[in-house]
């Protein structure tokens, strides 16, 4: 390389120009990949920044599916799913334990359990040899969008307006209008009913996964958690007491332990395995991979799923991820709602203090 | 060129695999946890295990270098550069052990599983702690940052070296012929 001028003087000059460009470009590819560069770009803590300007910000909680109920028991296996995947929790009669947590969801850990119509059943799975299986579930057919970013501009859309405290109708029909694809998770939402209980719900994976077999095949498969215990006859929807489910739980589970069967479907050759939009028809091929048996519940301030980030895509061995664009979102997000509350219950300078009692 | 204003060729293998390995585990870094998008879930894949490369390397080169000693600076280098050379010398190298380590220890304090791919699980060097994950967490970005930094002062002394004063301090990494 050399500079215009022959002049030693000039070419130093032209040396260290060369110098300081190089290491300002280094610098500003860093700082693009950083998303410094690009405050527009929609990143894991904007999600979650809007999360929290929707449903405020309570120190030491989940930004999102902040109220709920610490649960434990174990996973039975069937071993009917051994022939379609390699992980070891679903070999012939293998019991695994679990942590789980029972949830509704939005960002406000004193809403009314009445308030929303889903509850969520989130699972860590603790393999015996050291690897683990998380998956979080909602009681609802579909997602309502199946982009993150979409999911960012809902939460945008549905910001409450200071004035009123509730988002504004033109808005919220306007990004509906713009999201066709919201069109099955609406028809659902219209006449769905706030259940009294937890127990009496069927969960599901909504996103989908891919099993791996002995000889490397893999299968598209959804996955649901349906209850043993029969559907509510006696009380019907939430109403009332705004901490119900819990003492629905508490009554439950001092009448014994509670069932679920973990059913995998299984994708057919065209299924959409990358949309959370889109159901799968109900003829399709469903394994009963055993029995999820619940037997103790502890409020989640002290209980052993407070400190666990139910992030989707930490599987075992035998079990991948999909293409679906919101697992990845997910995870990127939950790291983000994690740090920020471990944050707040380690008192880490600039967060803010977590209120006591917590529930 | 003689054997002693050169690092030895294994050493000089040794700094640019891993100067590829840890300028792609920064922008990595960086990049995972600033998208949404499914280059999240892969980059995360790619970050433990080439973590954990560039932890087993760094040990590998920190008794390398100890038993061999690297070509002495320029006499008339001033005082100050040959203290700042030193000093980021001594900040790379631990930054190399320590970036590693502190990702172990903070996927275990989050009880998180350290897996690698393939099968390959770490053990947990931490007990399960929120506080302890969220202080280890914080203190990966910010080293990230320091580490980064270093980087750029290095490599911008490595162009002066090799640019300016043309003293043979780059050659004596590069091998080859000095940059003209």
């Amino acid at each position: 390389m050399t500079g215009p001028s022959a002049h030693p003087h000039t070419r130093t000059v032209w040396r260290w120009a060369l110098i300081g460009l190089i290491v300002a470009a280094v610098a500003a590819a860093f700082a693009y990949v950083g998303g410094w560069l690009a405050p527009k770009r929609v990143t894991p803590a904007r999600v979650i920044d809007a999360m929290q300007a929707n449903a405020g910000v309570y120190p030491g909680f989940r930004r999102n599916h902040a109220k709920g109920i610490c649960v434990t028991g174990r996973f039975e296996s069937s071993g009917a799913l051994a022939d379609a995947t390699t992980a070891d929790l679903f070999a012939t009669g293998r019991s695994t334990p679990v942590v789980g947590r029972l949830a509704i969801p939005g960002g406000n850990p004193y809403a009314p359990d009445n308030s929303i119509p889903i509850r969520s059943f989130a699972l860590r799975f603790d393999l015996a040899d050291g690897e683990q299986w998380r998956t979080g579930m909602n009681a609802m057919p579909v997602f309502p969008v199946s982009t993150p970013l979409a999911f960012f501009e809902q939460q945008l859309a549905t910001h409450p307006d200071p004035a009123t405290g509730k988002p504004d109708p033109a808005k919220v029909k306007a990004f509906f209008a713009g999201h066709p694809e919201t069109a099955a998770f609406l028809a659902w939402f219209k006449s769905a009913k706030p259940s009294a209980s937890y127990v009496t719900e069927t969960y599901r994976s909504i996103n989908a996964f891919y099993l791996r077999d002995a000889a490397g095949q893999r299968h598209a498969v959804r996955w649901q958690v349906v209850p043993e215990q029969p559907p509510a006859g006696d009380g019907g929807t939430a109403a009332g007491d705004p901490d119900l489910l819990a003492a629905d739980l508490a009554k439950r589970l001092g009448e014994g332990p509670l069932r679920w069967h973990l059913q995998m479907i299984f994708a057919a050759p065209d299924d959409p395995v990358d949309d959370a939009t889109k159901a799968w028809p109900s003829d399709r091929r469903t394994v009963d991979a055993g029995t999820i048996v619940i037997d103790r519940m502890e409020a989640q301030a002290e209980g052993p799923c407070r400190d666990v980030n139910y992030d989707p895509t930490i599987l075992p061995r035998g079990m991948e991820v999909s293409n679906d664009p919101l697992l990845a979102a997910r995870s990127a997000a939950y790291a983000i709602s994690y740090l920020r509350r471990t944050s707040e219950e380690g008192h880490l300078p600039g967060t803010q203090r977590a209120k006591e009692p917590q529930r | 060129m003689s054997r002693e204003d050169t690092f030895h060729p294994f050493a000089r293998v040794l700094h640019w695999l891993m100067a590829i390995a840890i300028l792609a585990m920064l922008f990595i870094g960086a990049g995972m946890v600033s998208t949404l998008s499914t280059k999240h879930t892969w980059l995360l894949a790619i970050h433990k295990p080439l973590g954990i490369t560039i932890f087993v390397l760094a040990l590998i080169r920190l008794g390398f270098r100890l038993t061999h000693p690297a070509p002495p600076l320029p006499a008339d280098l001033p005082v100050w550069q040959k203290l700042a050379a030193h000093g980021s010398h001594v900040m790379l190298y631990a930054l190399m052990i320590a970036m590693p380590l502190i990702g172990w220890g903070m996927l275990s304090a989050g009880d998180y599983p350290v897996t690698l791919g393939a099968g390959i699980r770490l053990p947990q060097i931490l007990p399960a702690n929120p506080a302890l994950f969220a202080w280890l967490r914080e203190a990966h970005r910010y080293l990230a940052w320091l580490f980064f930094l270093t980087f750029l002062a290095h490599m911008g002394a490595a162009l002066m070296h090799g640019l300016i004063r043309r003293d043979g301090v780059l050659r004596s990494m590069t091998g080859g012929r000095q940059l003209d």
